[in-house]
Order: structure tokens, then sequence, then C-alpha cells
């Protein structure tokens, strides 16, 4: 940012919006990452909906905690950080949530960070054109890591189920269930408090940033508490709110799990994600997540992957980064234009018309694990079976109108009454 | 296209990424099926002392693992 005032604080109000979108941009990363974590958990029936998110909130929050080297820095070897200023930051936040929002009512896993660099970059390049960004670094530190992040991620996972499946192919089902659920949960923890230390840190970091350009804390400032505590819980709230409908896709949408593979699944990710950082080629908790879910597909005999639902993910990962930074440039030269309120008020606006829309269509804790298709009826469900030779979809099916035998349950209740009252009737006169 | 992927980088994660992913779950597998594959129980004495102790060892493993690697996000080499 390299403008150091330590002075009184030079634009408060700016400081204050920055503040605010960041903790907003972190409360969106919450829920929108919790899928990655716990989606196999809850498709699995490893943890009930409600539990899984509050484990996740819970160690995303202890992540938060666990590691104080926060970097502060916002897309180092991406753009020229002599040109990061609060407005650039601030645009590049817009461009992230607005991304993350719309992601997550089309119910598609999308790398918070990867929005978050794109935001940055639109607002780089409304601020100082293409010479701000730095394209190399962009290219071979975000665009193909994308590519490459979910192929090893499959790879590793379908090895992992592969080696499951075959050593635990004559152990009971039930005991398979019972152990590999724990083991999933275990895992799955993992995951949580990697996320919690990874991605609330780049929230603290974004915050320290602007407290320091905007010198209401000294250029050799560590993070003040209370930037700790608010991160860790607006992450921690967003995680639980549980952005259900991406939890719904990866658990439910991509392959239908079983407790081994998705202990497998979510075991390669946690190993993939923590080895990347630390071998320095850090790859997204989404990209992985999700590659590993498809994996645990393609390593288990018989069971199906959705691959088109994957395409449609992979697409929206290519576009990740311009679709944000469009939007980031866009609001970058709304606060140039017209201030920092209105660029807040059109998030407010932009989040209420989302949140609207994803009303007409709820996903929540209670139907996340729903059968994918409602809309299959027995037929199509009976030629699946007879396709995979697996009976045990007959009985998938029988869960899926549950909804409807309580209806004619109640139908026929309502029936019974009004002959008795009918025979009642008969009876007085 | 080789100046945009760091290769080194990439290998190490696929391969090591491959031990400790797969192999984990490997593990674990094992130790399932040494506490309740065939052959674990006998019909007089229950379990098999030595397959218990067979499963303790891969859950220890695949527990000490579980640490390392709380304790690697804790240092902060995430």
């Amino acid at each position: 940012m390299g403008m150091g005032h330590n002075g009184p604080v030079t634009e408060p109000v700016l400081l204050v919006i920055v503040v605010a979108t960041a903790l907003g941009f972190d409360f969106t990363n919450g829920f929108h990452d919790t899928g990655n974590a716990m989606a196999t958990s809850i498709a699995t029936h490893a943890l009930k909906p409600k539990q899984a998110v509050l484990l996740s909130a819970s160690l995303n929050m202890v992540g938060a905690f666990l590691s104080l080297a926060v970097a502060a820095t916002i897309a180092k070897g991406i753009v020229d950080s002599g040109i990061v200023t609060l407005d650039v930051v601030l645009g590049g936040l817009a461009g992230a949530i607005v991304w993350n929002l719309l992601t997550w009512v089309l119910g598609l896993p999308s790398s918070s960070s990867h929005a978050l660099v794109g935001g940055v970059v639109g607002a780089v390049l409304a601020a100082s054109g293409t010479k701000g960004v730095l394209w190399e670094g962009l290219i071979a530190k975000v665009l193909i890591p994308a590519l490459l992040a979910p192929l090893i991620a499959i790879l590793v996972a379908s090895v992992a189920t592969w080696l499951v499946v075959h050593l635990t192919r004559d152990v009971p089902e039930k005991t398979n269930d019972r152990m590999f659920r724990w083991g999933q949960i275990g895992s799955a923890s993992l995951v949580s408090l990697a996320h919690g230390t990874n991605d609330a840190q780049k929230s603290m970091g974004i915050i320290l940033l602007a407290l320091i350009a905007g010198g209401a804390v000294p250029q050799d400032s560590t993070v003040p508490l209370w930037v700790i505590f608010s991160c860790a819980l607006a992450m921690g709230l967003g995680t639980y709110t549980g952005g259900w409908r991406v939890i719904r896709t990866l658990g439910k949408g991509l392959v239908e799990l079983e407790p081994r593979q998705g202990m497998a699944a979510e075991t390669s990710s946690a190993a993939v994600i923590m080895l990347s950082s630390h071998f320095g080629y850090s790859l997204s908790t989404t990209h992985v997540a999700t590659g590993s879910i498809l994996g645990s597909g393609v390593g288990k005999k018989g069971a199906s992957v959705r691959w088109h639902i994957a395409g449609r993910m992979f697409l929206a990962w290519l576009i990740t980064v311009p679709s944000a930074a469009l939007v980031g440039a866009a609001c970058y030269r709304l606060d140039q234009f017209a201030g920092s309120y209105v660029v807040i008020g059109f998030l407010l606006v932009i989040g209420g018309v989302i949140v609207a829309w994803s009303r007409r269509k709820p996903v929540n804790h209670k139907n996340v694990n729903d059968a994918w298709e409602a809309g299959g009826g027995a037929e199509s469900a009976i030629a699946e079976s007879l396709v995979d030779h697996d009976p045990s979809l007959l009985v998938v099916n029988r869960k899926r109108s549950k909804k409807e035998k309580k209806r004619e349950k109640k139908e026929a209740k309502l029936a019974k009454k009004n002959a008795e009252r009918q025979v009642d009737h008969v009876g007085v006169h | 296209m080789s100046e945009f992927i760091e290769w080194r980088a990439l290998a190490d994660v696929v391969v090591v990424g491959l031990i400790v992913g797969a192999g984990l779950p490997a593990l674990f597998a094992l130790g399932v099926r040494a506490l309740a594959g065939p052959g674990s129980r006998t019909e007089v004495e229950g379990r098999r002392p030595s397959r218990i102790a067979g499963a303790v060892a891969c859950f220890t493993i695949v527990g000490s693992a579980v640490i390392s690697a709380i304790v690697a996000i804790g240092n902060g080499g995430h």
C-alpha cells in the first residue's frame, strides 16, 4: 500500500467502510466454503446438518486464532502493490462479495480467494490500467492452479477411494459405515481448521493493511485483538449460516457418497491443501475439495459422477477472475465517481436482491440432503437401479417420496373421518 | 508454458499428496479390516489379539498424522 500515515486517521469514513466490507467478505467466505469441509459428512449422515455447520464454525474460529502469522499482503505478485489504495481494496472486496453471492445462489462452489484476486485486479485495472497487473503472476499463481487443483485432487482421491473400497470390500457394510463416519468427521474437521487459519487471516491482513494505510495504527503494527476477534466471528457466523446451496451441490449433486468415499475424499482434500501450501504451490480449498469428491466417485466402481454439473463448476472457476474483476472495476469507478457510501449501498442492494432470489427456492438444513433429481419419479429410479445393478437405489426412491406418503396418510385419515362422520349421520337417522 | 507452471512444486504436491492423501485412508481401512474383516473373530475367544494390535497400530499412525497436521497449522505452515 506504501502510504504510511502515522498521524491522524486520514479518511475515517472510507476506513470504516473498508473494514466493514472486509468483514462482510469474511462472512461470505465462511458460508461459501462450509461445504468444502462438511458437504460429505452431511451427505453420508456422519453428522446432522446443524451439527456439521456448528462443528465447522467452531473449528473455523479456533483456526483463526491458531496461527497469527498474518501475511499483510493482498494479491502479492499479482498486482503492483504500490497502487493498492483503500479505494482499490474496497473495489476488490465488492467484486469478490458480489461473485460469492452470485455463485452461492446458483449453488456453485467457487474459490473466495480467486474472487478476491479478481476483484482487486479489476479495481487496479480501473485505477491505473494494464500496467498495474503482473499478468505472468496472475496466470502462474491463479489461473493455471485453478485448472490443476481439481485434477490433482481427483487423482489423489480416486486412488484413496479405490484403496479403501478394495481393502474393506469384505467388511460388513454396517461396520464400514460406522467406522468411516468417524474417520470422516476427523478429516473434515482438519479441513475446517485449515480453512479458518488460511482464510480468516486473509481478511485480517486486509483490515490490517487498511488500518495502516488509513493511519489508524502505526506502520509496523501487529494485528489488533479486535480484528482477530471480529474476523473469527464473521467467518464463524458465515460458516454457521451454512451455504446450504453449495453444500447440497457438493454433497449430493456430484456423486452419491457413502462414508468410505466421504472419508477418502476429505482426507485427500486435507492432505493436498496442506501440502500445497507447504510446498509453496497454494491451491484453492474449494477446487481441491470439489476435485476430491469427484475423485471419490471415479475411484469406486459403479458410482456415477454427474460430470455435467462438474463441468458447470469448472466453467465458473475459469470465469471467476474476469467476472469479479468486472465488478471490482465497476465498483472502483463508482467509488471514485460517487463515493464509498454508494458502493456500500450498491452491495446492500445486490445482497438483498440475491437473498430474495434465493428465497424463491430455499435450500436449508431440512432439505439439503433430499435426492438430487427430484422429478425423476419411480420409473427412472428403477431404471437407474437396473443399470447400476444396485437394488439399494430403490430404497432411496422410497425415501424420496416420504413427503408424499405423509400427505397420503393425512388424506386417508381425513377420508376416514369423513366416512365416520357420515356413518354417524346415517346412525342418527 | 513451462515458465507458468512450477513443475517442481507441482510434482512434490502430487507425489507426497498421493502418499499421504491415499496412504492414510488406506491405513485407516486396514485398521477397520483388522478389526472387523473376515477372520478377525474366532468362535470361542472373540476378537484375535493380533488383529486388535494391528488395528491399534494403524489407528495410532493415522492419529499421529492428524496431530502433526494440527501442529503444522498452528505453526503457520499451512
